[in-house]
């Protein structure tokens, strides 16, 4: 079953020469871990933004597990979970004050969120740490707690821009691990990162974009399978997108 | 509704964490009007005991320049200092040593007993009650000129109040100079006074009487509610702030994707910065009931006044906090939010009578300061602190105050709907 179904979807920003997305179709089944490659600029970001409702397309529509956001905002809200690339929390609060913040944003309460609040902050290894306050975090133990905040009301599908950006390998192997149990579990997730070599192990099926356009998508042991030259999706990458800085303000 | 309590539980937690915005918040009021009822105190008083040092050039030396230096001692205002030159005089007030300088002009005395002799004789002899020569000779007697220089330093407020007090001296010398030629002219006898030349028309200040008992306002009774104003509205500052640095931190992002309205997220904030104004009003009386009167300031009066004082300091913390809302919905940056929300703060306390009363502002003015809910909060105040008023009296006020919460409020929410709307 399609969760989510993108048609002719693009965005340009006010005052921007070219579109950040052009035109992209894209359909992503139910259960599947998508990984949205690129450089930087490719668009990424713009569209995991549209998808999450953060940013208006400039047209086309997209629909999520069969709903669009102009008729039904809060019930696909209740839906989708997303790991933003910052972030997202309150440095004066503690773990355990920003979950239960977060989780009755989404209708949580009681015993049931104070127990799904620890049993997150157990399964992620930071139940110790749930009364200190964020400021004293690392970049991977916040990285942690912005994933659970993103979860804790089990969403259907997961959007994570970049998750594991900045963190070191061990809180890097946690995240990879839980997010595969969570797709296990029967969450969908779609993803964008740098990291290519996670992503060739991580995910079901990829998608290169560049300039806002899907330049190739596919199973990355195919994607590598089908071009003869590449021993890995490093090298698929390099070979679609170049070499080439993408310095861009 | 649980996501409310949650967001007011958040928004308590976020404050109580910050020392620094608390002590300034709660704090910083404090110190103001202490400092401000001090430095309004101690200058009525130095007003009323010390005295400000005048230069006085004599130039006259006679009855009427003796009757000046009397009328500035009976003052008691003056400390009065002689100089020779009006150049040195004008150049020690120029230069800001002295506030002051009175240069009373040569034969101001003669001239002006002159120039009423020969008024007096012209009146009585449409009288027929001429002299015996039966002749007025009608000199030419030039118009004198009492000069003040006055330090440029010196405040506009303060040069009218003295120019008044030294014409009305002046009035006073004419007209005794004036009686005194009539006299002469009708009496043989220089030392009996036939006038009665003791003021006709006096004066009485009527004021508002709470259970029989006059109300004498004092300058805690203007200052508290002055001051307690400007420092619930201060709250914008803060409340800004704490919305700019939800978006900057990215937790602003979360919230949008999260299902809940913008309504219940500002709801959150109004609840919590609503019981700081509340706070910072209860201690702003308490300073007012118990600290003045100990440091020697005169005690704020909140006696059969708290309940309706109370209620101007809610429905005052309800504009506030409107006002705050709409700032931190559209400033983008901290370097945004703070100089604009400290700069309209005091641009309203302005315009709302803090400083100068809006009776005195002029006619455009008087109009804008209607807009301002700085005025309608200080109206209610002075209503309930100054004038007894009841409740009904200022429900026009609480009216408008909340009609303006409600306006920018619902303008924020507009505002991020549209601006983020898919």
């Amino acid at each position: 079953m399609e969760m989510i179904q993108i048609q002719k979807l693009s965005k340009k920003y006010k005052g921007a020469e070219d579109f950040s997305v052009s035109n992209l179709d894209l359909k992503i089944e139910d259960d599947e871990i998508f990984g949205v490659l690129g450089p930087n600029g490719a668009g990424k970001t713009t569209l995991i933004s549209m998808l999450c409702s953060l940013i208006k397309p400039t047209s086309g529509s997209f629909s999520i597990n069969g709903l669009n956001y102009s008729n039904n905002k809060n019930e696909l809200k209740q839906l989708i979970g997303i790991v933003p690339q910052e972030y997202a929390l309150y440095p004066s609060l503690t773990a355990y004050q920003n979950l239960f913040y977060f989780g009755s944003m989404y209708g949580l309460k009681g015993k049931a969120l104070k127990e799904r609040i620890l049993h997150y902050l157990e399964k992620f290894g930071l139940l110790e740490f749930s009364d200190k306050k964020i400021k004293m975090f690392s970049g991977g133990m916040k990285r942690r707690i912005n994933l659970i905040a993103s979860i804790l009301h089990q969403p259907k599908i997961l959007f994570l821009d970049e998750p594991t950006v900045g963190v070191d390998v061990q809180s890097k192997n946690v995240i990879i691990e839980h997010l595969q149990e969570l797709n296990q579990q029967g969450t969908t997730i779609v993803y964008t990162s740098h990291h290519l070599n996670e992503a060739e192990h991580f995910c079901t099926r990829v998608a290169i974009i560049d300039h806002g356009k899907i330049i190739i998508k596919g199973n990355p042991n195919e994607l590598v399978a089908q071009n003869s030259t590449a021993h890995n999706l490093e090298d698929v990458f390099i070979a679609l997108t170049g070499k080439g800085l993408r310095d861009h303000v | 509704m649980s996501k409310l309590l949650a967001s007011i539980y958040k928004e308590f937690l976020l404050l109580t964490r910050d020392l620094g915005g608390l002590t300034i918040l709660f704090v910083m009021p404090l110190v103001l009007i202490i400092t401000i009822t001090l430095i309004q105190d101690s200058s009525f008083k130095s007003i009323s005991k010390s005295k400000i040092p005048i230069l006085i050039v004599d130039n006259d030396k006679e009855k009427i320049s003796e009757s000046i230096f009397e009328g500035i001692k009976d003052q008691a205002l003056f400390d009065v200092i002689v100089k020779d030159t009006e150049e040195e005089a004008k150049e020690l007030v120029f230069n800001g040593t002295y506030q002051l300088a009175i240069v009373i002009p040569e034969k101001l005395s003669k001239d002006l007993e002159k120039k009423i002799n020969q008024n007096v004789e012209e009146v009585l002899a449409e009288f027929g009650l001429e002299n015996e020569d039966n002749t007025i000779t009608k000199l030419d007697i030039p118009v004198k000129e009492v000069r003040l220089y006055f330090d440029p330093a010196v405040q506009q407020s303060f040069k009218i109040s003295i120019k008044s007090e030294i014409d009305k001296m002046i009035s006073e010398i004419e007209s005794q100079s004036i009686y005194k030629a009539f006299q002469d002219q009708l009496s043989d006898e220089e030392t009996n006074f036939a006038f009665d030349t003791e003021k006709f028309i006096s004066f009485k200040e009527i004021v508002p009487k709470l259970n029989d008992e006059e109300v004498l306002p004092n300058s805690a009774q203007h200052n508290v509610p002055a001051w307690t104003l400007f420092a619930i509205f201060f709250i914008i500052v803060p409340l800004s702030i704490n919305m700019v640095k939800e978006k900057s931190q990215g937790t602003f992002v979360r919230l949008r994707t999260n299902p809940v309205s913008y309504a219940t997220i500002l709801g959150g904030k109004t609840a919590v910065f609503l019981v700081v104004c509340l706070i910072q009003f209860v201690l702003m009386m308490l300073i007012g009931v118990y600290l003045f009167p100990a440091i020697g300031l005169p005690s704020l009066d909140v006696y059969g006044k708290v309940f309706l004082a109370f209620i101007v300091a809610l429905f005052s913390g309800f504009a506030a906090v409107g006002l705050g809302l709409l700032l931190g919905t559209i400033a983008n940056s901290q370097e945004q939010a703070a100089p604009f929300g400290a700069t309209f703060v005091v641009v309203l306390a302005a315009l709302g009578g803090v400083w100068v009363p809006v009776f005195m502002m002029p006619n455009f003015m008087q109009f804008v300061s209607n807009l301002s809910p700085m005025n309608w909060g200080l109206n209610a105040f002075y209503d309930v602190f100054l004038r007894n008023a009841s409740l009904s009296e200022i429900l026009p006020d609480l009216i408008l105050l909340f009609l303006f919460f409600l306006i920018t409020t619902l303008i924020s929410i507009v505002y991020n709907n549209r601006k983020n709307a898919v």
